[in-house]
Parts: structure tokens; C-alpha cells; sequence
């Protein structure tokens, strides 16, 4: 017995549109399944899931502060994976973005007079140190051929441990009652909030209005077209002049420059300190984001959208059912794989062949 | 989807294989529509047709590869089903293809072992292989392992595998067009034998003089129905082609006297390391194009050409800028995007993945060659309306058919395709182009009209560098001729002073003394007897 993948000839574009969704109701229904296998009702599950979260205004809220970096992050990695190259490592741009970004925001603490420069310094220094940090994985591949999967993957605990440490050490607040964080944030060093006396941030803003550019980046330059072609064709690439290895740094800069911007706009936004710890893995579940929304700006706003909302809801399902989080993990890889399966399905027409390979 | 049932024959005997009415549908597209067909014991059958006639398609189907949408095939009158080349076989049908099926890693012996019936396998396989080589001529050493062989040997294995099977019908497609034209004649030598033992054979090629050669008959296809039978030594090469593309052929102009512009294209001891295990080393290359003048380099695939391509376009780079000079700068060390900025355009052998993206329109691959040199990006965006009418501009002046909504590169044919390519790089009026394989796999109107392009290019002045397999080819369009074999360059000489025998005896590797260059294209050439073959 043999299965063969055969290119379907006419791909219907109805189909195409229709493929994420049909995966969707797949994985709603094989949790529903799980949930009852844990004595659960599968409807309270999903009205927790996925309708609670949406009758409040605080919640809603909660559900746009977490996708935000979400969708920031995704945004970023479309483009090296679109172009086939893989930084796994957006965690640690991410945690570089916020340390660094974050100790101006230290710096300045109790600093009188004219401050306004204060949170666009911020901004801009978490946003190169993402850029910088993404940058050695991207070299190591360039000059010495390192794979920047293992490079760009490991340099996040190096980032993570160096946060724990400032946050513990050098950073940490002396009048904190010896607690593991930094001083609160002075108001010019916090982002604004959008709406008066609510948590949304203006990094919420920021993560829009990236994804906006993302769009026509893509689109509309001849970097992004570089992109698609590395991406679709690597050897038209070379004919077309585009040099992989520029291509490779530009894509690892562009990746970690949105990830150290949702890394200082998260410290600066919701937390207002450092910690050390300041990611519930963003970085790693902006890989998901990125391929649910099939990598392009669009699809990842609605992709981050749905894993921000099936997070905060696993957080009400904890406490309403007693439902453990790791369902909330457990049903965020089923969704990508069959997103991804349900992709495969349309792109190509699937054939049971009896007998032995010909 | 009535059952066609196959005619009564009045005449003649019941043939061996017969395939009636056979339709095939891939969509909307029908690839064969209503074709007869009928194969006797002992003949060699050609079937005849352009790119899309619908040849492979209906090779597939009597090879079980594909099941017809309606129609039958016979066996002795029978009607056969046959579902899976297994049933094929069974039949005793055997396939020679074009692209060979062979694991490179693995020897002789052990890739005909991998496709034999188990109770084939065991261990007189190799005494079998001797036994059937020495029969038709085919010698192999089985323990060889297959990267170490040339095409016309691993065309070999093919053959055997295939015999082994001790078919009655052997099909092949387009088995010559990787071979040297001695090696041809080989192969020739042992179809007529296999064709003397009572054996059918169905010949399938581009090669008509190859078909007037070998075949007493020959079924043409033209838009997947057959248009015509004919016995092809009656007929002339010209006349079969004629039916073939329903149309008179148009010749193209032959080349105009001796090109008297100054040397736009010139390669001075190129060498390069081969890029892989498998690639070629380019040794001491050196030639020179002169403006007006379209020069060819002939050789076998494999023997340096996609080298050599690859390092006149610049995706690699030389060791030195002055081993490559275009107009008289120095380029060696510069990129694809320099080279075309000073004039130069560049048609790859692979129409999809490497001279367009398949999966982007043809505009964005207008973009893709023409992006700094057509004024397809300002400030780092693009213009899409420019991409456009430049595609649709390529579209109308080559004749690219299907192309008419901006389609993805790879829903075109391969000869529209490779008609869009030329003329991507054509329109741009470069000073020097450089094209492997210009008609490769491309039917004969289109193949025309490609030569015709690249002869009124360098009637306008450019130098033109042609890397073809197809010797005709060259002879039609090529004022001087090169022959590249494992990496090393012979010096061109005058097409008018050469002959195929002396070009094919350089192209399988002989002595290249015996042709005496003439001084004035030696001058720079740094190639001669001390380091000859």
C-alpha cells in the first residue's frame, strides 16, 4: 500500500478559503471529544472557550493585549519563512528587546524635566537589540553555514538567563524589599493606554500598524518580492541576482527587530517593570501564529486573534471546570496541524495505490 | 461513454497491440481525443508529434501508467485492461524513458535488481546482464555504480532492464536525445535486431531523420487526434514536420556572412572547480563572441554546460575578474545584476525554477530578470503597471500563447514558456546574450520562430552564445561552433567548415587535433595538444 500526493490540476478557490475554517470546526470537535473524555460538557467548554471571552469588555481587551505581540512577532518570522529560513529564536529577540528597551526605562526612573524622548529611546533601543541579537544566529549561518535553527533556538535561554540575572542583579529595585524586580516604570517611560481607566495599551497600536507595512512590504517592494522568490524558487532567486546571503541577514534583522519591539512593548505596555521573566512564550507560539495564518499580515492578525482568545479562555476553563491549561496547549498544536493537514488537502488530491511501490 | 469496440480489420493481420478510440481528460483539457493505434510483431511504429500532440499522454496509457477516460487497448485482439505498469509488463510491454529512473549511489546490478520481480533477483542476475549485453551489444560492467556513467551508458541499463523482461513491445521516448550520434547508431543497431526477432517497437522522437531512418511506419498526432499514417522514408523531413505542425515550417534565414564587429564576449582561461560531486570542473575556457555573430557550443548534456552557464551569468563567480570580460569590462567577480546592468541577458536550460519562478505570474517574472534594468522598482517599490505591460508587450511581439490574464509561469506549455523567456531577455536589445538550450523540449513552429528571434538579434549586433545538444540546430543558426566536453572547450571553428561526424568524434571525447583550428580563433586559446584528451 502506497499513498500518493497528486497536485490537484484546478484548485477551487472556495476550497482554499474554506480549508482553515473546516479545520477549525475539526479541531472543535475532536477537543469537545477530549473534553468529554475528561467528564466535562463539551458546550460549557466551549461557551468558556471561546464565547465567555468575548461578552466583556475586559476580556476582550485581555484577548487584543495578548495577540498584539502575538501577531508583532508572527509578522516578523513570515518573512524568514517565506523565504525559507527558519529563526526559532524570536523568544530571545523578544526577551533582548524588552531587557534592554526596559533599562532606559530604569535609567530614567525619577528623572525630572523634559522626558518625552524617554519611551520613543525605549521603543527604539528594544527594537535594536532584537534586531542586533537575531543578527548572530544570521551571521553564524552566513559566514560559517551554522544551522540557524540550533543557533537562533539556543541563543533564547542565553537571553533568558541574562534577563533572570539583570532582573535579579544589577537591575533589581534596592528599595523592593529584595523582590526579583526592577523599579516600576515612571508614567513617561510606560505606554499610553488607548482608552482611559482600561488595560489596552498603545502597543496594541503599534502591532497594527506593523502588520500594516508587513502588508505592503510584501506586496508592494522589491525586498518582499525577494522574499516570495527565495521562498518559491531559490535557484530563479540567484538567477534574479538576489544574494541569499544578504537576503538571510535581512530577513533575520526584520524578524528580530519586530520581535524586540513586542518584547519593549510588552515590558513598557502591560508589565511597567522588569522581571525575570517577562513571556509566556510568545516567541515560540508566534511560530504557530505565523503558520496558521499562512504567513501572510492578514491571516496572522486572525490567526493571533484565535490563539489569544483560546488562551485567555483556558484561563477561565481552569477555574470554571477545573479544565488543566495544557488542553489550551494541546488544542493550539491540533489546530496547526490540521490547518496545515486541511492545506495539504486542497493543495493536493490524495490516492490509496494497493501494492508495492512500482 | 459508449464502449468503443474495436473495427473489424479487413486487411492484414490481427495486429499485436491495437488501442481504439482512446480519449484521456485531465479536466478540461482533452489530451487524447478518439486516437487509433496499431502495433504489429516485428516493425518499429514512430509516433510522431509536437510538444502537447498528446504522445506521452497516450504512451502512459499503453504503459498502464494511466487509465484511459474511454477507449480500449487489444492484446492479439483481446481487449486488455491495464491498470499499473505491473499489468504492462505482465503483457510483456517495456518502457525505455527519457529521463532515466536510476539511483546514482547504486551499481549496475543493483538498479536493475531494484526494479526485477523477486524471483528475477537472485543471484545469475549478473550472469543475465552479461548474457543480454553480449547478445545486442550492450556492454555493461554491472558492479559499476551508475554516477561514474555516461548517458549513452546509463541509457544502457534502461534497455537491459527492460529486455530482461523479454518484452514484445519495448516503447521508447525520445531515446537519442541524450546520445552522441555515435552512440546513436548504436542504439539503432540494436533496435533493428530487436525488431528482426519479431519484437514491436514504438519510437518515439522529435529526430525525424532518425524516424525516416529506423521506422516502415509512423502515426502523427497533432492536438491529440491522429492525423495522418504515413511510411516515413517516402516522406521527407520536411514534409513529416509539415504535418506534425499543420503548417508549413518556416525555415529560418541562414546566418549572414562573417561577423565583423569587435569581440563583445570574451573568456580567457576560464577554470572552475566543480561545483559538487557530480558537476563538471571548467578547465581553461577561453572563447570569444564577436558582436553580429552567434556562436555555438555543441557537447552532450552534463559536460560543463549548466558550469559554464552558470559562470557567464555570474551566479558563480570566477577566481579572476579578467576570465570574463563583457564589451571589454572586466566581470569576473561581478553579479548576475552587474552583468545585465552592462548589457548582457541570460536564458537558462531550466525554464521552471531557474529562468522563472512557476508559481508567480509572468509579470512578477518580467521582475525577476528585468527588475534593475527595466525600471520595474523606484525607491525600493515596484511598479506593477510597468511589469505589466513589459509581460504584455514579451506576450505579443513572441507569439506566447495562454498568457492572456497575467497567468502563473508554470500553467504555460514548456515552448510558451520558453518563448516568453527569450523574449524577456530579447526586447531588452542586450549586447550579449547567453542561452542554453534554446528549443529544448519546444515544438517545431515555436523552435522556428526562437531561432528566427536570436538571428535577428545578432543581425542587430549582438553577440549571441548558444549552448545546444541539437547539432541541426546549431548548424542552422551558429556561424562559429564549439564543442564542449567534460569541461574543457575545443576551439570554435566556421559551421561551414565542419561537418556533424568531426563535431559528434569531439563530443564523445576524441582527439581533438584532428581538426585543425583555424590561427586566428587560437590565438588566445590557451588549448592545444599538451593538455588534449
Amino acid at each position: 500500500m502506497r499513498i500518493d500526493l497528486t497536485p490537484r490540476a484546478n484548485r477551487s478557490a472556495l476550497l482554499d478559503a474554506l480549508s482553515p475554517i473546516l479545520a477549525f470546526l475539526a479541531a472543535l470537535v475532536v477537543g469537545g471529544l477530549v473534553v468529554s473524555a475528561l467528564g466535562r460538557s463539551p458546550a460549557a467548554a466551549f461557551v468558556t472557550y471561546f464565547v465567555a471571552p468575548l461578552s466583556e469588555v475586559w476580556s476582550l481587551q485581555e484577548v487584543a493585549i495578548k495577540a498584539a505581540p502575538l501577531a508583532l512577532i508572527a509578522t516578523g518570522l513570515a518573512f524568514c519563512f517565506r523565504a525559507n529560513i527558519w529563526n526559532i529564536g524570536a523568544e530571545g529577540q523578544f526577551v533582548m528587546g524588552g531587557l534592554f528597551g526596559g533599562w532606559i526605562g530604569v535609567a530614567t526612573h525619577g528623572a525630572t524635566g523634559n522626558t518625552a524622548w524617554v519611551l520613543p529611546l525605549m521603543l527604539v533601543v528594544g527594537t535594536l537589540a532584537g534586531l542586533l541579537y537575531a543578527l548572530i544566529p544570521a551571521l553564524l549561518k552566513v559566514r560559517l553555514g551554522v544551522s540557524e535553527i540550533l543557533t537562533s533556538l539556543m541563543l533564547v535561554y542565553v537571553a533568558e538567563l541574562l534577563l533572570d540575572y539583570m532582573a535579579r542583579g544589577p537591575l533589581r529595585d534596592p528599595a523592593g524589599f529584595n523582590f526579583p524586580q526592577s523599579v516600576p516604570f515612571d508614567e513617561a517611560a510606560r505606554l499610553p493606554y488607548l482608552m482611559e481607566g482600561d488595560t489596552l495599551h498603545a502597543g496594541v497600536a503599534i502591532a497594527l500598524v506593523v502588520l500594516g507595512l508587513a502588508t505592503l512590504v510584501l506586496a508592494r517592494t522589491l525586498f518582499g518580492f525577494t522574499v516570495r522568490v527565495v521562498g518559491a524558487s531559490p535557484r530563479a532567486a540567484r538567477f534574479a541576482g538576489f544574494s541569499d546571503a544578504r537576503l538571510t541577514l535581512a530577513v533575520f534583522a526584520v524578524s528580530g527587530a519586530a520581535a524586540g519591539l513586542a518584547g519593549i512593548s510588552e515590558v513598557a505596555g502591560r508589565i511597567g517593570q522588569l522581571q525575570p521573566s517577562i513571556s509566556p512564550g510568545y516567541g515560540f507560539t508566534a511560530i504557530i501564529v505565523a503558520f496558521l495564518g499562512r504567513l501572510s499580515p492578514v491571516g496572522i492578525l486572525v490567526a493571533a486573534l484565535v490563539i489569544a482568545l483560546t488562551t485567555i479562555g483556558g484561563e477561565g476553563a481552569q477555574i470554571d471546570l477545573k479544565l488543566p491549561l495544557d488542553l489550551t496547549r494541546a488544542f493550539q498544536g491540533l489546530l496547526l496541524a490540521l490547518v496545515l493537514g486541511a492545506d495539504a488537502l486542497s493543495r493536493y488530491r490524495v490516492r490509496l495505490v494497493p501494492g508495492a511501490a512500482a | 461513454m459508449t464502449p468503443v469496440v474495436p473495427p473489424a480489420r479487413t486487411e492484414g493481420p490481427t495486429p499485436l497491440f491495437g488501442a481504439y478510440g482512446i480519449v484521456k481528460r485531465f479536466g478540461d483539457v482533452t489530451a487524447n481525443d478518439g486516437i487509433d493505434l496499431e502495433i504489429r510483431a516485428g516493425e518499429i511504429h514512430a509516433l510522431l508529434g509536437e510538444n502537447g500532440a498528446g504522445k506521452s499522454t497516450l504512451m502512459k496509457i499503453l504503459y498502464g501508467l494511466l487509465e484511459p477516460t474511454e477507449g480500449v487497448v487489444t492484446h492479439r485482439g483481446d481487449i486488455v485492461r491495464l491498470a499499473n505498469p505491473e499489468a504492462a509488463r505482465a503483457l510483456g510491454i517495456g518502457m525505455v524513458f527519457q529521463h532515466f529512473s536510476l539511483c546514482e549511489n547504486l551499481t549496475v546490478a543493483e538498479n536493475i535488481a531494484l526494479v526485477m520481480p523477486r524471483a528475477l533477483r537472485g543471484r545469475t542476475l549478473k550472469a543475465r546482464i552479461a548474457a543480454v549485453g553480449g547478445t545486442y551489444g550492450l556492454h555493461l560492467d554491472p558492479d559499476r555504480p551508475v554516477w561514474s556513467l555516461s548517458a549513452g551508458e546509463r541509457q544502457r541499463i534502461e534497455i537491459i532492464r527492460c529486455l530482461l523482461q523479454d518484452p514484445h513491445l519495448v516503447i521508447l521516448d525520445e531515446p537519442t536525445s541524450v546520445l552522441t550520434p555515435g552512440e546513436a547508431d548504436l542504439l539503432f543497431g540494436v533496435l533493428e535486431r530487436l525488431r528482426d526477432e519479431g519484437r514491436a517497437l514504438l519510437y518515439i522522437s522529435h529526430r525525424l531523420d532518425e524516424v525516416r531512418r529506423l521506422c516502415a511506419r509512423a502515426t502523427i498526432l497533432r492536438g491529440g487526434r491522429v492525423v495522418g499514417t504515413c511510411d516515413p522514408r517516402a516522406e521527407t523531413a520536411r514534409s513529416l514536420a509539415a504535418m506534425m505542425v499543420g503548417a508549413q515550417v518556416g525555415e529560418v534565414k541562414p546566418p549572414t556572412g562573417q561577423a565583423a564587429g569587435p569581440a563583445r564576449l570574451v573568456l580567457s582561461g576560464l577554470t572552475l572547480p566543480a561545483p559538487g560531486l557530480h558537476g563538471t570542473a571548467l578547465d581553461r575556457v577561453s572563447l570569444s563572441v564577436r558582436g553580429g555573430e552567434i556562436v555555438g557550443i555543441a557537447g552532450i548534456a552534463g559536460n560543463g554546460q549548466a558550469e559554464l552557464f552558470d559562470a557567464l551569468s555570474g551566479e558563480t563567480l570566477a577566481s579572476e575578474p579578467e576570465m570574463v570580460r563583457f564589451d571589454g569590462v572586466m566581470s569576473g567577480r561581478l553579479g548576475i545584476t552587474a552583468r545585465r546592468r552592462g548589457g548582457a541577458g541570460f536564458v537558462p536550460e531550466d525554464r521552471n525554477g531557474h529562468g522563472a519562478a512557476p508559481t508567480l505570474s509572468l509579470s512578477d517574472n518580467a521582475i525577476l530578470s528585468r527588475h534593475a534594468t527595466a525600471g520595474l522598482s523606484r525607491f525600493g517599490f515596484l511598479r506593477r503597471a510597468v511589469a505589466k505591460s513589459l509581460a504584455r508587450a514579451v506576450i505579443d511581439a513572441f507569439d506566447v500563447r495562454g498568457a492572456g490574464s497575467d497567468p502563473t509561469a508554470g500553467t504555460l506549455s514548456g515552448g510558451n514558456l520558453q518563448k516568453y523567456l527569450m523574449g524577456r531577455e530579447i526586447l531588452a536589445e542586450p549586447g550579449i546574450l547567453v542561452v542554453n538550450q534554446p528549443t529544448w523540449g519546444v515544438d517545431a513552429l515555436a523552435a522556428a520562430h526562437i531561432r528566427q528571434a536570436l538571428l535577428d538579434l545578432a543581425e542587430r549586433g549582438t553577440a549571441v552564445l548558444v549552448m545546444s545538444q541539437d547539432l541541426d540546430e546549431l548548424f542552422a543558426i551558429a556561424g562559429r561552433i564549439a564543442v564542449l566536453h567534460d569541461g574543457t572547450l575545443s576551439p570554435a571553428v566556421p559551421a561551414a567548415g565542419t561537418t556533424r561526424e568531426t563535431l559528434g568524434l569531439l563530443m564523445g571525447g576524441s582527439e581533438p587535433a584532428r581538426i585543425p583550428p583555424p590561427a586566428s580563433v587560437l590565438a588566445d586559446t590557451p588549448w592545444g595538444p599538451t593538455h588534449a584528451h
